[in-house]
């Protein structure tokens, strides 16, 4: 086995058996064992769970991962001085703590669809791609948080910084598309819309799990537009390639921070 | 063993090492003393690759370490402070670092044995004491029987029987020809340990030689006044 996965490794068995992590699959359990005592059916638990999974989940994955890389930083220190390379290091402990992050993410998710799951075989695609989202989502964002806490030296900088992507990404890029939108009303802005869309993670996740559920219809000539545009195979594609461009820039950014640092 | 030719490091306007040029021989205990903030922890982070120097170069068995990784084999860090993975057991420490360093030298268990963690193999690490955390990080230094120690301010968070056994410890691998580098701030205890001793003060080391050279240079009996003697010293050749 490589350096980083023996890393890898020790940290999952770090991981899997603190507090916050498990906590985190109870809360995410209990939201959605509420969801369906109010809903009922597995189609809206999901429509309603798509807002939970495209904000709570992007913010729990900064603020822990932060905290936590900012935490072992002592422990690196010890990593450091064995003959080890300073990539395995950061891989092994990013994969980690995103598959521990993502382990908790789906366990916690899916529990209340086994226990309810009359109803789930239509809809087995819409949960799918909810979960691959949030999957992608926790990738991306834990990379920045490991980008940040390697980057700056003082925790507050750091925490503050991904606080700040992540409220740039969730909330003020709506609010620039629906700017943009208002401004080019009287022109074709379809092009434009699509690409700012595209570049950005959470929107990109969400319209992909918009066009799965039955609510697409509702957007109008827009559901339209971007039905042409993301519902076929191409636009999966387009789609899977941008999300792993988006988390292949943070992790680049962070590994070469950490191969330059001085601990 | 370690050649260091001109090593400087600032952090920032902060000149921490400022054109240090030193030896460490072989088979030798060095510590190295000055005040806080002297630059002593940057110089054996220096040595460990932890920090990147911005001139100068440092040798160990004649080769160049920068950028390096696969001479770290031959060290033994133990850290100032010990902040392990809480949710680790104590056994799992030790494989994880006997997984990374597979196919490196007989596992050196003495201070293991002598500090009884055995029994403690299942405990978390996150529950242990200060003391405790740091007794192992001590052993693990040792466990790989490494050419090369180096130790930052090992003593501090160790109760007196254990610090006696690292003692001993420390003065039997410099015995088997192993090299051991520390920092300290207590001079009693670098005066029992210690073969040579560097001052470093402002990120220049001000002195180096052996326990004997500086008390004959001094006329001191005792390293505490012989050091006190060289920086007053120092300072009136400065006014």
């Amino acid at each position: 086995m490589s350096h980083a996965g023996k890393i890898l490794k020790y940290e999952l068995q770090n991981l899997l058996r603190s507090r916050w992590l498990l906590g985190t699959a109870v809360v995410l359990f209990g939201i959605t064992e509420i969801l369906f005592r109010f809903g009922g059916d597995p189609g809206r638990t999901i429509a309603s769970l798509v807002n939970i999974v495209l904000v709570v989940v992007p913010l729990m994955s900064v603020v822990l991962g932060t905290v936590y890389f900012y935490n072992s930083r002592e422990f690196n220190e010890l990593l450091l001085a064995q003959p080890v390379n300073r990539t395995s290091i950061y891989l092994g402990k990013l994969i980690g703590f995103a598959g521990a992050l993502c382990i908790a993410f789906l366990v916690g998710l899916t529990g209340p669809f086994l226990i309810h799951s009359y109803g789930l075989r239509a809809h087995v695609t819409e949960l799918l791609t909810l979960l691959a989202i949030g999957c992608a989502l926790i990738v991306i964002f834990v990379s920045l948080a490991f980008y940040a806490a390697t980057r700056f030296e003082d925790r507050i900088k750091g925490l503050g910084m991904t606080l700040a992507v992540w409220f740039f990404l969730t909330v003020i890029w709506d609010g620039l598309i629906l700017l943009y939108v208002h401004i080019f009303r009287q022109y074709p802005y379809e092009g434009g819309l699509l690409a700012l869309v595209f570049l950005n993670p959470v929107d990109l996740g969400r319209i992909n799990i918009m066009l799965q559920l039955d609510i697409s219809a509702l957007m109008g000539y827009t559901g339209a537009v971007f039905q042409k545009a993301f519902g076929t195979t191409r636009g999966l594609t387009l789609t899977v390639v941008a999300m792993i461009v988006y988390a292949m820039v943070p992790v680049l950014f962070g590994l070469r921070t950490f191969r330059r640092k001085d601990f | 063993m370690i050649s260091i030719r001109h090593l400087s490091k600032s952090f920032g306007k902060l000149r921490v090492l400022d054109d240090v040029s030193l030896d460490i021989h072989r088979g030798t205990v060095t510590a190295i003393l000055g005040p806080n903030a002297s630059g002593k922890s940057t110089l054996l982070k220096c040595i460990l690759g932890l920090v990147n120097p911005d001139s100068g170069k440092i040798l160990i068995d004649n080769e160049a370490i920068a950028g390096r990784w696969h001479y770290r084999a031959k060290l033994g860090y133990m850290p100032q402070i010990a902040r392990l993975p809480e949710h680790l057991t104590v056994a799992e420490l030790f494989s994880l670092l006997r997984d990374l360093r597979a196919g490196d030298s007989d596992n050196d268990i003495e201070l293991f044995a002598r500090y009884e963690l055995g029994p403690m193999g299942a405990k978390h690490l996150g529950t242990l004491s200060g003391g405790t955390r740091q007794k192992i990080i001590a052993a693990v230094a040792f466990l790989f029987s490494p050419q090369l120690l180096i130790l930052d301010e090992p003593t501090v968070g160790l109760d007196p029987i254990a610090t006696t056994i690292f003692k001993d410890k420390v003065r039997k691998e410099r015995d088997n020809g192993r090299t051991v580098l520390l920092s300290s701030h207590l001079v009693n205890e670098v005066e029992e340990m210690a073969d040579h001793v560097i001052y470093i003060q402002d990120g220049k080391p001000f002195f180096a030689g052996t326990m004997a050279e500086i008390k004959s240079r001094t006329s001191e009996t005792r390293l505490d006044r012989a050091l006190v003697r060289i920086v007053e010293a120092s300072r009136e050749v400065r006014a």
